[in-house]
């Protein structure tokens, strides 16, 4: 065990000290891999753990960021504050989509949809709001400060999205060894079983889904500073629900470090592809491309990437009896 | 508009009701239906209406590739599993249609399109009408199939019981293979008589699939009757919002429905299986 | 209806089975029981509080805990983490709800599979965690569901001494059996239910001997066939 946590260290501090040695280009690509591995890492908080699929989470990257946004630009309120401000409507959301969805008891297919529902319609909903920039989206100004959440360069953002991942990693392992998080992962397992033992699992649900929804709306605020540009088809639409779960699935539902390493992996690709493809005028071959190793991973990995990258690392690290 | 709504529905409630597996792609299949009646259109001059049976021909093959590559093999699989890859499929034809066809709205100009037709007060368009009537037609001629002939039954006893079927010597993987494609193929005819109605554009999946869903649980998932009907109501409903919202709101509306129906009869109208 | 006509006692510390035919409805009577199903008439009480209309798990904490029949493992986590979940439900802290869940995993004989996962657990191994997790939610009344079915006799008799230890430890025990040798070893009354009714009650000997019982199990044909 003491063994990983050296491993991690290490890893922590060459990544501190990349942006040295790296361009900006190059640190884009990192940035990104930080982010989605973060917004993936909010998403398997429900999904993964509870076990209840969502595949409406944009929703809440899209509170995150619009929430921001408005603020910022209507009152002028630091997106450092607002994110969090953004984070209580899109708990608020969630915890009323957890109500219809927990007490009413949709189970399984249902569910997912219902999370389709209400991400399709706000969309629709904020497609048509003046205020929040209608068919055509918000621009964002170019106004770099601290107080902005916005800067020249990728350096600082680098570091900010580090942050958000290492704080997740650490949050999330706070809340695997934890009651609520034992809880949540019994809920997964065999949720009537959970409910014999004594487990609120109403409650749980309505915990772990508050907590997903309070993550990934952080990540919005990330977003609008660094895009610089809000729609709700990007932000809202089932696109970002689908590429936001893609990196965790397949990197293993469930587990600490899935998100990340499929993060790692894919978002490489993407980035890569789509710039290289998009050059040649094949826009839409690295989406297919990126099809095509969804479907690969889960006909052959199931569980994830990370159960070959545990049993590559378990020698060097001896990885045994644990917890 | 409902006629359509109910047949591509019935594709997805078939493929649900024998399998069990949501189909996240298929209104991307109902797209390239779409573009491959266009392309017959535009290459050969043949009118989409006459070119259903090709077009349904095709894309039953493509359903049977998919479904005997990649979806028999997560048949068994947690639900959040079989998710992926569907919607992983739906990705891979979205961006095939982009690839070949462009981000372009294309529209038809068929020899019916534009045609309209007095009935009584009411102005319709015939494209309409059509759609309608085949659409029953083909659900009909759907119902018979799985009643009458031997395949029909097949399929019933497989989605009924799965290992029942095995034991009695039906081959099952070949007959959910042709569900698949059976389902894929009824969406393809939705598309086809929805070409002259609407532009086509690469995107146009997501948003199908979703109103599909809407429509199979509104009905009841596995529900054959309940998914033309729901069709209907859909479609009846989505034209009165017009009256009081934006049209392009219509889609929230039917997505308020579909929350509300799920909270409260989860089994749909006609629903009561499983 | 399920169950019709169904009244009765457990006393404190004692152990009482409930035995019928297939489909009599006894899972029914346990559903009722723990709140997996509310009861349309009647009340249910535990040492004088209200039972009926609860949800499961308010049930548990109050002191009623189950098992059932097809068993349910927490499978991809560790035996240990299965009934962790099981002692949290009266534990302020993970630090103690894992001492007291490695004591309970030692009592039930499962400590040689403590830090392993529940799905590489053989059936009889997965009835005792079932068990092992119930009591560790500390109950006063522990709920049964066939707890012996599937197992050979040897681990029939090792089951038989465990429940012997828990109820001599003070726990209550309401158990649901087909293994004859179980529910006459452990009871010190039977209650008999067929078609959701009561039909008999008794100590185990007296209503082996039960006229209706028999009929219930065995049909009238044999009763005369048996010349009675």
């Amino acid at each position: 065990m003491k063994r990983l946590y050296l491993l991690l260290a290490a890893v922590f501090i060459i990544l501190m000290l990349l942006p040295l040695f790296l361009d900006n280009y190059a640190l884009g690509i990192f940035i990104m891999i930080f982010f989605w591995a973060y917004v993936g890492q909010s998403w398997n908080v429900l999904t993964g753990y509870t076990g209840h699929i969502s595949l409406g989470h944009a929703l809440y990257l899209g509170i995150g960021a619009y929430a921001t946004t408005y603020l910022a630009q209507t009152f002028g309120l630091t997106p450092w504050i607002g994110m969090f401000l953004g984070g209580f409507i899109a708990v608020a959301i969630a915890l009323f989509l957890g109500f219809l969805g927990f007490r009413f008891g949709l189970r399984g297919v249902y569910f997912v949809i219902m999370t389709i529902a209400f991400a399709e319609i706000t969309r629709l909903v904020v497609s048509h709001i003046e205020a929040l920039g209608s068919f055509t989206g918000i621009f964002l100004d170019f106004n770099p400060s601290f107080y902005n959440f916005q800067f020249r360069g990728n350096i600082p953002y680098y570091y900010i999205a580090l942050g958000f991942v290492v704080a997740s990693l650490i949050a999330v392992r706070i809340l695997e060894v934890s009651k609520a998080g034992r809880f949540i992962v019994a809920i997964r397992e065999d949720e009537e079983a959970a409910q014999a033992l004594g487990v609120n699992t109403f409650k749980y649900n309505m915990i772990a889904i508050a907590i997903s929804a309070f993550m990934t709306s952080l990540a919005g605020a990330f977003y609008a500073n660094y895009i610089f540009y809000l729609h709700p088809n990007s932000l809202f639409g089932m696109s970002m629900s689908i590429e936001l779960i893609l990196r965790p699935i397949i990197g293993g539902l469930g587990t600490l470090f899935g998100p990340v390493i499929g993060s790692i992996i894919l978002t490489p690709l993407s980035e890569i592809s789509r710039a290289y493809f998009a050059k040649g005028g094949l826009e839409g071959l690295h989406l297919i491309l990126y099809g095509v190793v969804a479907i690969l991973v889960v006909l052959f990995m199931p569980k994830g990437i990370i159960v070959y990258v545990k049993r590559l690392l378990e020698p060097i690290l001896k990885l045994s009896r644990d917890k | 508009m409902g006629g359509i709504y109910g047949l591509i529905a019935l594709g997805l409630s078939l493929i649900f009701g024998v399998m069990g597996v949501i189909n996240f792609a298929h209104g991307q299949m109902m797209v390239m239906a779409m573009y491959v009646s266009y392309w017959i259109f535009v290459l050969l001059g043949i009118d989409p209406y006459l070119s259903l049976g090709i077009v349904a021909a095709v894309i039953f093959v493509l359903g049977y590739l998919i479904q005997a590559t990649v979806v028999n093999r997560i048949l068994d699989y947690p639900e959040a599993m079989q998710v992926l890859p569907l919607v992983s499929m739906g990705l891979i034809l979205e961006n095939i249609a982009l690839l070949f066809w462009g981000p372009d709205h294309r529209s038809p100009q068929t020899a019916l399109g534009l045609e309209t037709l007095w009935l009584g007060p009411v102005m319709i368009d015939v494209s309409r009408l059509i759609a309608f009537a085949l659409a029953i037609l083909i659900t009909i001629l759907i119902f018979i199939f799985l009643k009458k002939t031997n395949i029909g039954k097949c399929i019933r006893a497989a989605s009924d019981n799965r290992t029942g079927a095995i034991l009695v010597g039906i081959n099952v993987d070949r007959i959910y293979n042709t569900s698949f494609a059976l389902g894929a193929a009824t969406t393809a005819a939705a598309g086809v008589l929805l070409l002259p109605l609407m532009p086509i554009s690469p995107y146009l999946g997501h948003d199908f699939t979703l109103t599909a869903f809407i429509v199979v649980i509104l009905g009841g998932m596995g529900n054959l009757i309940g998914a033309l009907v729901g069709g209907l109501i859909l479609g009846i409903a989505e034209s009165v919002s017009t009256l009081f919202l934006p049209a392009t709101l219509k889609h929230a509306v039917s997505f308020s429905i579909l929350i509300i129906i799920m909270l409260f009869r989860p089994q749909g109208l006609f629903g009561g299986k499983k | 209806m399920a169950v019709g006509e169904l009244s009765f006692e457990l006393g404190k510390g004692e152990v009482l089975a409930l035995i019928g035919p297939n489909g009599a409805g006894k899972t029914t009577v346990f559903n009722c029981l723990s709140g997996f199903l509310p009861p349309d008439e009647g009340e249910i009480y535990l040492e004088d509080r209200q039972l009926g209309g609860l949800p499961p798990f308010l049930i548990c904490q109050m002191g009623m805990a189950r098992t059932f029949q097809i068993v349910k493992p927490f499978l991809t986590i560790s035996v240990l983490d299965n009934v962790m979940v099981g002692a949290l439900a009266r534990e302020k802290s993970t630090a103690t709800a894992r001492n007291k869940s490695l004591e309970i995993i030692d009592f039930a004989g499962l400590s040689a599979w403590t830090y392993k996962e529940a799905q590489g657990l053989p059936l009889p191994l997965r009835k005792r965690l079932e068990l092992a997790r119930a009591l560790a939610t500390r109950p006063k009344v522990l709920l049964l569901d066939e707890v012996m079915a599937g197992l050979n006799p040897t681990e029939v008799d090792e089951l038989i001494a465990l429940l012997k230890e828990v109820n001599r430890q003070g726990v209550s025990i309401f158990l649901i059996e087909h293994v004859m040798r179980g529910v006459m070893a452990l009871s010190k009354r039977v209650v008999v239910i067929n078609y959701g009714v009561k039909i008999a009650e008794g100590s185990p000997e007296e209503v082996v001997k039960d006229k209706q019982v028999i009929e219930a199990y065995l049909g009238k044909e044999f009763l005369s066939a048996q010349g009675s």
